[in-house]
């Protein structure tokens, strides 16, 4: 009698759990009918999968992609792990594949883990698009680059110049000295000053590891090195938040300019204080807006990734694929008191 | 051993067969499968099958172990940094020159090193495994992520990256499926059919008392470790090969969710009780479940939550239940003061299990 009680409640309880489980499938199935029809249908199905969810810069980016896909009266849809890494990434590339989603708008975790699972969904007539971070390009149509190293380069030479008035001693403060990227951008940032800023002088580069009490510690170095330093560039977003918090609190605000790449989120409080007048980066709203115009065009077929080929892209214009199937979101975008308030990540 | 059975066994086997957690959750997952088939636009499509099967390879393989372990009443956390150790050695080696066959052996020996460890220290030093296995959790992460740092490991011959993902012949299963089916049924012998198993049973009901009937408790212990070793380093390979990357992050959380499915299957986290089939069904039911919400373009927050209610409702029922049973003990006790001590061993026995 015992015995027969506890199993019937057994399974009692879990047909509750089941119901709970059946209910909730039940609840969304409205939605994933529309998805269905979404496919077979005009309209296009773009689906973003950021490297994780909960990530303030994607969620901005696929904020973008909304707007677009919206504008252009697709389905759009937003997917992703908890964790960014390509293991929990694949997944949700293969359930793309399984709803047969016109097209897969892509952060990769890395470069080649994803890659397999990418073609698989790209056989099954997906269009793949990567941006904020390519895979091999073998495993993608397109990727949306969000900017270039002379781009990069270009708006902080721009930035420091227009800041301390064309004329002065400046400093570089970097992450590591064997940095690729801030290397690269170094070089043609010198060869910029050199060709076009006569009389600007940079008097020092220094290495603050990508680390903030390091970078903190360097910029304090520095100014007292240096009395008549004007500006200290940072091409990297720790160290231009630790000059900022050092120059904010110091005698040397507003003779000193920091200028270089960073957050909004970091750096709102060093330019709304004056410290900073204005800093780069690219918008990322404007790349997710860009990579759902570029999936349209690849799903519509009006662009294959061929380089030369042209397609339009709402408010943003018109853009051209570049070489390896790659597109420019433009140059870096300038953040300042006037618009920072916009952005959130 | 009689004591144990004494209550199941005194009911006819068509009942003891199919009033069991085991098969409620069979039950379960060919309902939520079928419904699924049904309702969930693309779930019946040829894919569904083959990813879910590819994704939930690892942790059906790991839960074998697991599950002799949990009925133990041990645990061990460090499968996952395991996984990752042996996919982090399969890349370093092969990135030297090694083959993927030799640098796969060389892998499941450090699997069967790293869970020799966890072993002796459980069994013969006779530490817990909870402050064991989360020791060494971060101990084999640790030199996984040390030995390749930030860097993966990503160019792996396209022979064995194909095999880690092929169908067998034309059908939907991945060729994974076939080592995982003959270690099933080695494993499935071995805790059901062994005189061994049993031990393993006696030792999560009480290991005293399994000592004192002739068990070698410690041995069997780390035998059990052992074999979780090799069969998670065995994982690492799979892992490796089906994403063709080495990274020291590989398979981060993974022993969450084999701890998760095996306790779903009907498993006692304090031993004694579960059986190897509802385990399997408890991965298969998750894997389900998740595949499904995907599909419905459900967000990876929300899935969570309802494979969690559903593991902590599936617990519940038991405790509810083993409340129940003591609370019509007590009244029977009450009501009739007759009933004997056989009476009593059994309803204890029954809160044993659960």
């Amino acid at each position: 009698m015992k015995f027969n009680r506890r199993k019937a409640s057994a399974l009692g309880a879990l047909a509750i759990s089941a119901a709970l489980v059946l209910s909730a499938c039940g609840g969304s199935s409205d939605g994933g009918d529309k998805g269905g029809s979404g496919g077979s249908g005009k309209s296009v199905s773009v689906t973003f999968l950021p490297k994780n969810l909960g990530n303030p810069y994607f969620d901005t980016s696929d904020k973008g992609g909304k707007t677009a896909v919206s504008e252009f009266g697709g389905k759009f849809s937003e997917v992703g792990p908890e964790k960014a890494s390509p293991d929990a990434q694949v997944p949700f590339i293969n359930t793309a594949a399984q709803q047969g989603i016109n097209a897969l708008v892509v952060s990769a975790n890395d470069p080649k883990a994803i890659g397999d699972a990418l073609n698989e969904a790209r056989d099954a007539g997906t269009k793949v698009v990567t941006f904020d971070s390519d895979t091999d390009p073998k495993y993608r149509d397109l990727f949306i680059n969000q900017a270039t190293a002379e781009g990069i380069a270009k708006v902080q030479v721009d930035m420091i110049a227009k800041q301390i008035g064309d004329k002065g001693d400046i400093a570089i403060l970097s992450a590591a000295a064997n940095a690729t990227n801030q290397n690269a951008w170094i070089d043609l940032m010198k060869k910029d000053l050199s060709a076009n800023h006569p009389n600007i002088k940079l008097v020092d580069t220094v290495y603050g590891n990508d680390d903030d009490q390091t970078s903190f510690d360097k910029t304090s170095a520095l100014l007292q090195k240096y009395p008549n330093l004007k500006g200290i560039v940072s091409p990297t977003t720790v160290g231009i938040a630790a000059a900022a918090r050092y120059v904010s609190d110091s005698e040397f605000k507003g003779k000193v300019q920091v200028t270089g790449l960073g957050t909004p989120n970091q750096m709102r409080k060093y330019v709304e204080d004056g410290t900073v007048q204005a800093f780069a980066l690219w918008n990322p709203e404007d790349l997710g807006y860009l990579a759902a115009f570029a999936a349209k065009a690849l799903v519509d077929g009006t662009i294959t990734g061929k380089e030369g080929d042209t397609f339009k892209a709402g408010k943003l214009g018109e853009f051209t694929v570049g070489k390896d199937a790659t597109v420019l979101l433009g140059d870096p975008f300038q953040f300042n008191k006037g618009n920072i308030a916009k952005f959130n990540f | 051993m009689t004591a144990r059975t004494y209550a199941a066994h005194a009911k006819p086997l068509w009942q003891r067969a199919l009033l069991t957690r085991e098969f409620a959750i069979i039950t379960l997952l060919v309902v939520v499968y079928l419904y699924s088939r049904s309702e969930v636009p693309a779930f019946d499509g040829p894919l569904t099958i083959y990813y879910l099967l590819l994704d939930a390879a690892a942790i059906l393989l790991i839960a074998l172990p697991m599950t002799m372990i949990i009925i133990t009443g041990e645990i061990d956390l460090s499968v996952a940094s395991t996984v990752a150790l042996s996919s982090v050695l399969v890349g370093d080696l092969h990135q030297h020159g090694m083959s993927i066959p030799m640098a796969g052996l060389v892998a499941i020996l450090a699997g069967v090193v790293c869970g020799a460890f966890n072993g002796f220290l459980v069994a013969y030093v006779g530490l817990p495994s909870l402050a064991v296995t989360i020791g060494t959790l971060a101990l084999y992460r640790g030199i996984a992520v040390g030995t390749l740092g930030t860097k993966a490991v990503t160019d792996f011959p396209e022979k064995w990256t194909d095999l880690a993902k092929q169908h067998i012949g034309d059908s939907s299963y991945p060729v994974i499926v076939i080592p995982f089916v003959v270690l099933a049924i080695l494993f499935a012998l071995l805790l059901h059919f062994t005189s061994f198993g049993r031990g393993v049973y006696d030792i999560g009901l009480n290991s005293e008392a399994a000592h004192f009937t002739g068990v070698n408790v410690a041995r069997t212990k780390f035998i059990l470790f052992v074999l979780s070793g090799a069969v998670s380093a065995f994982a690492g390979i799979y892992i490796t090969l089906r994403y063709g990357s080495a990274r020291g992050d590989n398979a981060t959380g993974l022993e969450l969710q084999v701890i998760a499915a095996v306790l779903l299957g009907g498993v006692s986290i304090f031993g004694g009780r579960g059986a190897l089939h509802g385990v399997i069904a408890g991965v298969l039911l998750i894997g389900v479940i998740s595949s499904a919400l995907r599909l419905e373009d459900v967000t990876v927050n929300v899935i969570n939550i309802i494979i969690g209610l559903l593991l902590v409702l599936s617990v519940m029922s038991t405790s509810f239940l083993s409340l129940a049973t003591r609370a019509s003990a007590g009244m029977k006790k009450r009501s009739s003061k007759s009933s004997d001590a056989r009476q009593q061993l059994a309803s204890a026995h029954h809160e044993g299990k659960n």
